[in-house]
């Protein structure tokens, strides 16, 4: 039972749920189906948080990021890219773990009793670099180069794949207001085609949006080598056992790559180690 | 030692990122991402 409890996953989702809320804490976005226009909204937030959310405080960084870079006047965006190697270097995929409602919404739909959860599958790991491509792809390239006739590009990522704005977005402003209602046509069901699927498939497998699909967890993991807050193996203590790598749901080898690229900092590594040889911080807790 | 350099890389990186922050808000970015943020973006929502 003390197991259990040492090894529940809950402390670490009311954290997700806290900071999910006050996030998106403008409640009178959901009751008038408005966004907020404070001036909160210059700033980022570092989880996938859609700023068409009706209750979203911030900006989202991967938002941010294509609406500079597919600006006719600037196409580099400092602020956005310095926003997330700034997180990215001091937390890493700490971010995806902690404080990223998408990740949050993953992570619960996982919990879901299925008769077969897929842990891993054969092309798992190389499937894992799309993110990367998407990353390059539809945040980047596309954005600058596949521009109007005034230069302007569109946000491909929010606009093609992102579940995210679906979700957070376009569900509760369709539902709210009936001149958008008016408007959708087969981009909005697409979209809602991409969000079925990934809720189905986060039943199934642990968060695979983020491991396959998401360019912020793209961005963040390059930054978990280097980061500030990363986890540490006190490799006298280690005893080789495995019990990490069984417990690690993103399927990597906490003993050997604590600060592996797809680690999230969920810490079920950490609490499992029977010798207490993983740990975070500059000083061993154990 | 290279826990100790990885550390001092991290924060190198982390101030460099906040350098180009302020540089980017001293040329306007922050206002491409206002008016984005504060009004309802269709193709985020898949309309537009």
């Amino acid at each position: 039972m003390d197991k259990k409890k040492k090894m529940s996953e809950w402390p670490r989702h009311r954290i997700q749920v806290l900071w999910a809320l006050l996030t998106n804490s403008y409640v009178t976005g959901f009751v008038q189906g408005k966004l907020y226009k404070g001036k909160l909204k210059n700033l980022c937030v570092p989880g996938l948080n859609c700023y068409s959310c009706p209750g979203a405080l911030g900006a989202c960084p991967i938002g941010a990021l294509q609406a500079v870079i597919g600006s006719w006047n600037f196409k580099l965006a400092f602020y956005a890219a310095g926003f997330l190697m700034f997180i990215g270097a001091l937390m890493g995929r700490f971010v995806c773990g902690w404080l990223c409602p998408f990740g949050l919404l993953q992570d619960l739909l996982h919990k879901i009793p299925f008769p077969k959860k897929l842990e891993t599958f054969r092309g798992d790991m190389l499937l894992r670099k799309l993110k990367y491509v998407i990353l390059a792809v539809f945040v980047i390239l596309l954005p600058m180069f596949l521009v109007d006739i005034v230069g302007q590009g569109a946000p491909y990522f929010c606009k093609l794949i992102c579940p995210a704005g679906t979700l957070e977005g376009g569900l509760p402003l369709v539902i709210l207001n009936l001149s958008l209602r008016s408007a959708i046509g087969w981009l909005y069901a697409w979209k809602i085609v991409i969000l079925a699927v990934t809720i189905l498939l986060s039943i199934l497998i642990y968060r695979p949006f983020c491991k396959y699909i998401c360019p912020l967890g793209a961005i963040y993991s390059l930054f978990n080598p280097i980061s500030v807050f990363r986890y540490h193996v006190d490799r006298d203590r280690c005893i080789s056992c495995g019990a990490c790598s069984r417990v690690c749901k993103m399927q990597i080898e906490p003993a050997f790559h604590a600060n592996h690229m797809e680690c999230i900092r969920c810490g079920q590594c950490k609490k499992v180690c029977p010798t207490g040889a993983i740990y975070s911080g500059e000083m061993n807790s154990a | 030692m290279e826990e100790k350099l990885r550390l001092y890389i991290g924060i190198s990186i982390a101030v460099l990122g906040m350098c180009m922050m302020a540089y980017g808000i001293s040329r306007g970015e922050m206002s491409v991402v206002m008016i984005k943020a504060t009004n309802i973006c269709l193709e985020c929502i898949g309309i537009g």
